[in-house]
């Protein structure tokens, strides 16, 4: 239902969005004496979207590792080296190669030291293998850090307390408990959870922690690892990876030869079992990927209703709706974690469930 | 939304989260959820524990009971018993004493027969001693003097008179 109501209020948004964005352009183009017209859609998707800064507040920005791939081996420099520049202006040289940054994409620039778009201002060049500290991977470091900063001393704790834990002990217990009691053992079984337990505890608090970061508006966080498709697709494939790994021959015959159906069925059968076993993780991928940043885009429009009304009387209720939707945030973060959790302990359930 | 450059956290992304999952597993998840266990584990064993004391307490408190019953029934039987010897000791005596007394009885009844005719037959033999010397005596006496002899005769019939 949640899940629902979530997309339906993302789609409202991004219709508006649309219309809004298209509105202005037209103004644009009619009133040429405006200097600038606000696009909410650009800074929404800006603010969203990977990049290889970490803007911290004004103009400030804090350059973060660039590391590229190159025809001529590994090539690293700090990203503050572009000026800003995203428009592929600025030119870095390394190793007798030129790099220009378009849209936050790193490409091998021309000899000439420019780089080239075909007609429609889209750049024909290649581009190296770019394995950047990006802001969503300085994220991901971050909540890894503190992770281990929490847990390990947590888990230390334990040796010295004998009985009730204390302390951060005494927060963390109970959600691990949670984690153990409601998600993996009624889903995979007494006997087999054990197994699962680390990988569905790292992505649930992995998951909660980079939902909550994206929350949290300074410096060192602001960075939404969730609202990234790559970081949840990998968490996906794991589970996907998890499954089809554990699978036992009673998946597998279900899969490949469903009980109880003619065989001559088997025919669509087969495809549409094999289709699931992607399209599960694929709904893991969406779901959590979708949920986040329909929450970002709805806080952030908020806050663009008083630039595109151009009035400052509209921050209340902008205030108002945004303080609303950051509480929902607030529960979103922690609820697709769990959503994430339950279902990734689910398929490995069905995975090795001994009889149906 | 445009995805750039994919392979950075694609790379990244799968690296940490293998090397977080790895290090989480090592130092914080088995070493909480084991505490865990054994913290269940212990307590469901005290919880059992406590519950196997009970019974025994149970047991014990019952044992005790069938104990002091049985001692009770022992003490009993040990009054009885004693009340019983007790009464048949008295009987025994009381029987054991009228036979006694029935035999001394007989033994007196007996000697005092005994003595009754032994005493009878002296007196027999006195009386007939007795009455050869007043015989006698009459017989001399009246050979001597009549009178005299008559005088003795009723002498000796006076002093006869009172031996008797």
């Amino acid at each position: 239902m949640a899940l629902a109501r979530k997309s339906i209020t993302n789609l409202i948004l991004l219709a508006f969005l649309i219309v809004s964005s298209a509105f202005a352009q037209e103004h644009h183009t009619n009133g040429e004496e405006q200097e600038e017209e606000y696009n909410p859609t650009e800074v929404i998707m800006h603010h969203i979207r990977d990049s290889h800064e970490f803007h911290i507040f004004g103009d400030i920005s804090l350059g973060l590792p660039v590391i590229l791939w190159t025809d001529n081996g590994l090539v690293t420099f700090i990203s503050s080296e572009f000026q800003h520049d995203d428009a592929g202006q600025v030119i870095v040289e390394r190793k007798g190669m030129k790099f220009a940054r378009y849209h936050d994409e790193i490409y091998y620039a021309g000899s000439d030291g420019k780089l080239k778009f075909d007609d429609n201002h889209h750049p024909v060049a290649d581009r190296p293998l770019n394995f950047s500290i990006t802001k969503n991977v300085f994220t991901l470091f971050l909540a890894a850090a503190i992770m281990l900063l929490v847990f390990i001393p947590v888990a230390n704790s334990y040796k010295r307390v004998r009985g009730a834990p204390k302390g951060l002990a005494g927060f963390i217990e109970p959600l691990i408990l949670f984690v153990r009691n409601d998600i993996a053992i009624p889903n995979i079984g007494k006997k087999k959870y054990e197994k699962y337990m680390p990988y569905l505890l790292t992505v649930f608090f992995l998951i909660w922690f980079g939902n909550l970061f994206g929350l949290i508006p300074f410096f060192p966080f602001t960075g939404t690892l969730t609202n990234d498709i790559i970081f949840t697709g990998v968490l996906a494939v794991f589970t996907f990876l998890i499954t089809a790994f554990s699978g036992n021959k009673h998946y597998w015959k279900h899969i490949f030869a469903t009980p109880g159906v003619p065989k001559p069925l088997l025919l669509i059968m087969i495809p549409v079992e094999v289709l699931g076993m992607f399209t599960k993780p694929f709904a893991l991928m969406v779901r959590l990927f979708a949920n986040i940043t329909a929450g970002h885009i709805v806080i952030l429009s908020l806050f663009s209703l008083i630039f595109i009304f151009k009035t400052a009387a509209v921050a209340p209720v902008s205030i108002a709706f945004a303080l609303f939707m950051f509480v929902l945030e607030l529960l979103v973060a922690a609820l697709q974690a769990y959503v994430f959790t339950l279902l990734s302990a689910l398929f490995i359930g069905q995975a090795v469930e001994d009889h149906h | 939304m445009n995805i750039t450059h994919p392979e950075s956290l694609l790379f990244w992304t799968v690296l940490v989260f293998v090397i977080l999952l790895v290090l989480l597993k090592k130092y914080a998840w088995s070493p909480i959820l084991g505490a865990v266990k054994d913290r269940e584990t212990s307590i469901n064993d005290a919880l059992a524990a406590a519950e196997e004391a009970r019974k025994e307490m149970q047991n014990l408190k019952a044992d005790n009971e069938r104990i002091l019953k049985e001692a009770r029934a022992e003490r009993d039987m040990l009054l009885k018993e004693a009340r019983e010897m007790k009464e048949q000791i008295i009987a025994d005596a009381k029987t054991e004493a009228q036979e006694q007394g029935n035999k001394i009885i007989a033994q007196a009844k007996s000697t005092i027969e005994n003595e009754k005719k032994a005493a009878l037959s002296e007196l027999k033999n006195q009386v007939a001693s007795l009455s050869l010397e007043i015989a006698e005596k009459v017989v001399k006496q009246e050979f001597s003097d009549k009178d005299k002899q008559l005088e003795l005769v009723e002498n000796m019939l006076g002093e006869a008179g009172t031996l008797n």
